[in-house]
């Protein structure tokens, strides 16, 4: 088969340039024309390739004008396709129409860049996470917005889609929730109980985290990284450490290295424990729910005896890992390992064996596969609509290319299958941890980080959790960053949510949005 | 020596109003206890009341008489009812005006008021919470008729005191009647008390709730008083089962003795009723919503079998 780049470089020839300069080996950058920028998008299509993330920069600092990036993905390929765009004109042509996650990737570099999709399909020109209570002129990503200017408000109406008929109403829910959750704002229109719509609103927890990355240093970003969508630290920090390290060509030690990925299985086994109790507990089976955060708070225990912190925050840094392990660790973590999966079967036996709780569970939330992959989903959601994509077997880094895990994809595509997904997870999850400590190399865990030369950007894609992470640098003239664009997996998944509730009832969605449990951080940055 | 008729009335209702918090309590102990978790202790509901009667009412512009009427209403009524139902003794004035159909009267007379309320502000919960109550009730009131019904033929009447005192010295046998319409009454017991699997007393997710729905709006003392009341609703429907099922060493009279002793067996039998329940709520999920009108029309058949069986084998 065809590689996505040969396919793009025979298609436009002489008028796309690879960008070799600039990046490092790796992940490919190639410029095409603004006008032929669509074709990407259909070229993309009918390869097979997913998008992945697309996102703006303004190069004005560096002598230029804007850019849009588009990231298209298919197995074990990325591929960055970008077009210039002049500042006196800022638009760019739109790849909605042949990839439906653009839409809202669109809408967010309209909204914070001020840069304008065009195309007769672009009619969703709504913003997105920048609310309407902003000036429409304030563009926070551009240079020429200052950040520390105090923000007017202005009068503004979101315009919702609308049912109209004969016994539709509208159910407002949050962006203030019951639970202890982060905020976002559900709107459903149904009768009855029917769902006939289900529109998010998100971007109550926007906090400029884009922005701020550019008044950093490359160190301090790793720790603002860490804190995108707290859940998933050791996962933002690594994606970003990797883009850092292409940037400059660094060698992590082979011990930093096993220690980044037994971090980062830790964060999956913690989160995916409290994901099935919470799962269960919106079910009203409140007995697994408080049996699973047990089991969770012993991993977050071990963390913090381990690395000193039960998150993980602050451990992963450009060129390895903050601490080394204690002398005793690998005792602990094998004892922790005997009991943690013992416990873990007899409560799964028992969840498997409830019928009252599976009644609940299976056909509830069906996201089918074929729009798993139209809307480009990652993740455990992806992998439970029969998507097999995992970034630690597609764009594998050590150890993961000694130790691969195990993918497990499901067909059922339901509520049940998201989480069973993380129930086969967690097991490979400690069988991994198991094979790295055996295995754990002796040495330093740290590389000391070369200056960054400037103009240079790269890319980095890991999986956490919640799935495919993808970080994209850039530096300025002055080696300082001048652009690092974030994609949460979340950004995709939340898409995936509004199409999996259809034809669900109304007091099912709890059950169904807990077994994607997205980021709320993670997306609105 | 023997208690007057109405001082045996004054105690039942002071029991009730006094302990239905500490039975709520208890419940919520052993909930605790059976999913391995510390509990707040059998006085925390008292401590709730008293946070809530602290606070000021947050009250919506909008909100009508009804909205600030219900709580009282439901106070109110749910404290008459706790008048009809024997607890501790059959000798009660205020049963003679009152029969079972009554009863179930004057709880549907409590969910009326409280579905309008919660319709009264205009918020989608609220409407959405009524509009659920009331299929439930649509399909559990009359199942609940049909299962008293059925002790009711048993004891040839349909006043409770009669009913139970007929039951309470009957020569204990088992009925097949009797156990359908047990089995029938708890299943209508958890419906209309808003426990699992038909609803999640403790949830904090709006969109699957249903009483909770209804009442999301309330604070303060008239949210007190609705917790309250549901707490005695709670006790009430135990004893109104204990009365119907299992009434024995209830007190014919007033005699102290005999008071002490229904007393005691009345406290043993509602702490082995609430493990049940515990029982069965920790042992399932919540329904899917779709699923009640099966869950309560089993409930409905398993009553009407009861009233087949008194009429073919008794």
């Amino acid at each position: 088969m065809k590689t996505l780049r040969d396919t793009i470089m025979t298609h436009f020839g002489t008028s796309a340039t690879l960008c070799s300069a600039t990046c490092p080996p790796g992940v490919p950058q190639i410029l095409v024309p603004r006008e032929k920028f669509e074709d990407v998008g259909w070229l993309m299509k009918g390869a097979g390739a997913r998008l992945a993330a697309e996102w703006g920069v303004d190069e004005t600092l560096m002598g230029r004008h804007f850019a849009v990036i588009a990231c298209f993905a298919r197995e074990t390929e990325y591929l960055l396709v970008r077009c210039d765009i002049p500042s006196d004109e800022p638009t760019f042509p739109s790849l909605s129409k042949k990839h439906p996650p653009a839409f809202r990737f669109e809408r967010q570099i309209l909204s914070l860049l001020g840069l304008t999709p065009t195309g007769h399909v672009h009619s969703d020109l709504r913003p997105w996470i920048k609310h309407e209570d902003w000036p429409i002129d304030a563009w926070p990503l551009r240079k020429s917005f200052d950040a520390g200017r105090r923000m007017p408000r202005v009068a503004g109406d979101y315009a919702w889609v609308r049912a109209e008929g004969e016994g539709v109403y509208e159910i407002p829910v949050g962006p203030v929730h019951a639970g202890i959750i982060e905020p976002g704002h559900f709107r459903f229109q149904a009768i009855g109980e029917d769902i006939l719509n289900l529109e998010e609103r998100l971007g109550y927890t926007h906090k400029g985290i884009e922005k701020r990355f550019e008044q950093l240093s490359w160190g301090e970003g790793a720790r603002l990284a860490g804190r995108v969508s707290g859940d998933s630290t050791v996962a933002h920090a690594l994606t970003y450490c990797r883009a850092v390290e292409a940037m400059t060509g660094t060698n992590v030690p082979p011990r930093g290295a096993w220690l980044r990925a037994i971090m980062l299985e830790r964060e999956r086994i913690a989160n995916h424990l409290g994901d099935i109790g919470a799962i269960a507990n919106d079910a009203a089976f409140t007995f697994f729910f408080y049996q699973f955060m047990r089991l969770k708070e012993l991993v977050l225990r071990g963390n913090r005896r381990l690395f000193g912190h039960r998150y993980l925050m602050d451990q992963v840094l450009p060129g390895g890992v903050a601490v080394d392990l204690p002398a005793d660790a690998s005792l602990m973590i094998e004892e922790e390992l005997e009991s943690l999966p013992e416990e873990f079967e007899r409560i799964i036996k028992a969840y498997d064996l409830n019928a009252s709780l599976d009644d609940r569970l299976r056909e509830t939330g069906i996201l089918s596969a074929e729009t798993a992959r139209e809307l480009g989903t990652v993740g455990f959601v992806a992998r439970a609509s029969g998507q097999p994509l995992d970034c630690r077997l597609q764009a594998p880094f050590a150890p993961y290319d000694r130790f691969p895990p195990r993918m497990v994809v499901l067909n059922s595509c339901d509520v049940h299958a998201r989480a069973w997904v993380r129930i086969e997870e967690i097991r490979d999850s400690v069988r991994l941890i198991h094979e790295l400590l055996a295995t754990l190399p002796a040495g330093e865990t740290l590389a000391p980080l070369p200056d960054v030369p400037p103009d240079r950007s790269a890319f980095a894609a890991v999986e956490g959790w919640r799935g495919e992470i993808v970080y994209w640098l850039q530096s300025g003239l002055n080696g300082g960053i001048n652009r690092c664009a974030i994609r949460d997996p979340s950004s995709v998944n939340w898409l995936a949510l509004e199409q999996a509730i259809h034809g669900n009832i109304v007091p099912d969605f709890p059950l169904c949005n807990k077994s994607f449990n997205q980021s709320y951080s993670g997306h609105d940055l | 020596m023997s208690l007057h008729p109405f001082a045996i009335e004054l105690l039942q209702l002071s029991l009730l109003l006094g302990l239905a918090p500490a039975f709520a309590g208890w419940v919520k102990v052993l909930k605790c206890r059976v999913q391995g978790r510390t509990a707040a202790g059998i006085l925390q509901p008292y401590r709730d009341i008293r946070r809530l009667f602290g606070k000021d009412i947050v009250l919506a512009e909008n909100a009508s008489w009804i909205f600030r009427f219900t709580p009282y209403l439901t106070f109110g009524v749910t404290v008459i009812a706790a008048g009809i139902i024997p607890l501790v003794s059959v000798d009660l004035p205020l049963s003679a005006t009152a029969d079972v159909i009554a009863l179930v009267m004057l709880f549907g007379l409590i969910r009326f008021f409280t579905a309008l309320a919660g319709m009264d502000i205009g918020t989608a919960f609220g409407g959405m919470g009524s509009s659920r109550e009331m299929t439930i009730a649509s399909l559990a009131e009359p199942a609940m008729l049909m299962a008293i019904f059925t002790v009711s033929l048993a004891s040839n009447s349909t006043s409770l005191t009669q009913m139970v005192s007929v039951m309470a010295h009957a020569e204990f046998v088992i009925r097949p009647s009797l156990a359908f319409a047990l089995a029938a009454f708890i299943l209508i017991a958890l419906a209309e008390t808003g426990r699992i699997p038909v609803d999640n007393p403790a949830t904090h997710l709006e969109l699957t709730m249903i009483h909770e729905a209804m009442i999301l709006e309330y604070s303060g003392r008239h949210l007190a008083l609705i917790e309250w009341a549901g707490m005695m609703k709670l006790a009430l429907f135990f004893a109104l089962g204990i009365s119907a099922f299992c009434p024995w060493g209830i007190s014919p009279g007033g005699e102290i003795g005999t008071l002490a002793l229904a007393l005691v067996m009345l406290a043993v039998k509602l702490m082995v009723g609430a493990l049940v329940m515990v029982l069965i709520e920790t042992g399932l999920a919540k329904m899917r919503i779709f699923r009640l009108p099966e869950y309560l029309g089993s409930a409905f058949l398993l009553a009407t079998l009861g009233m087949i069986a008194f009429f073919i084998l008794e």
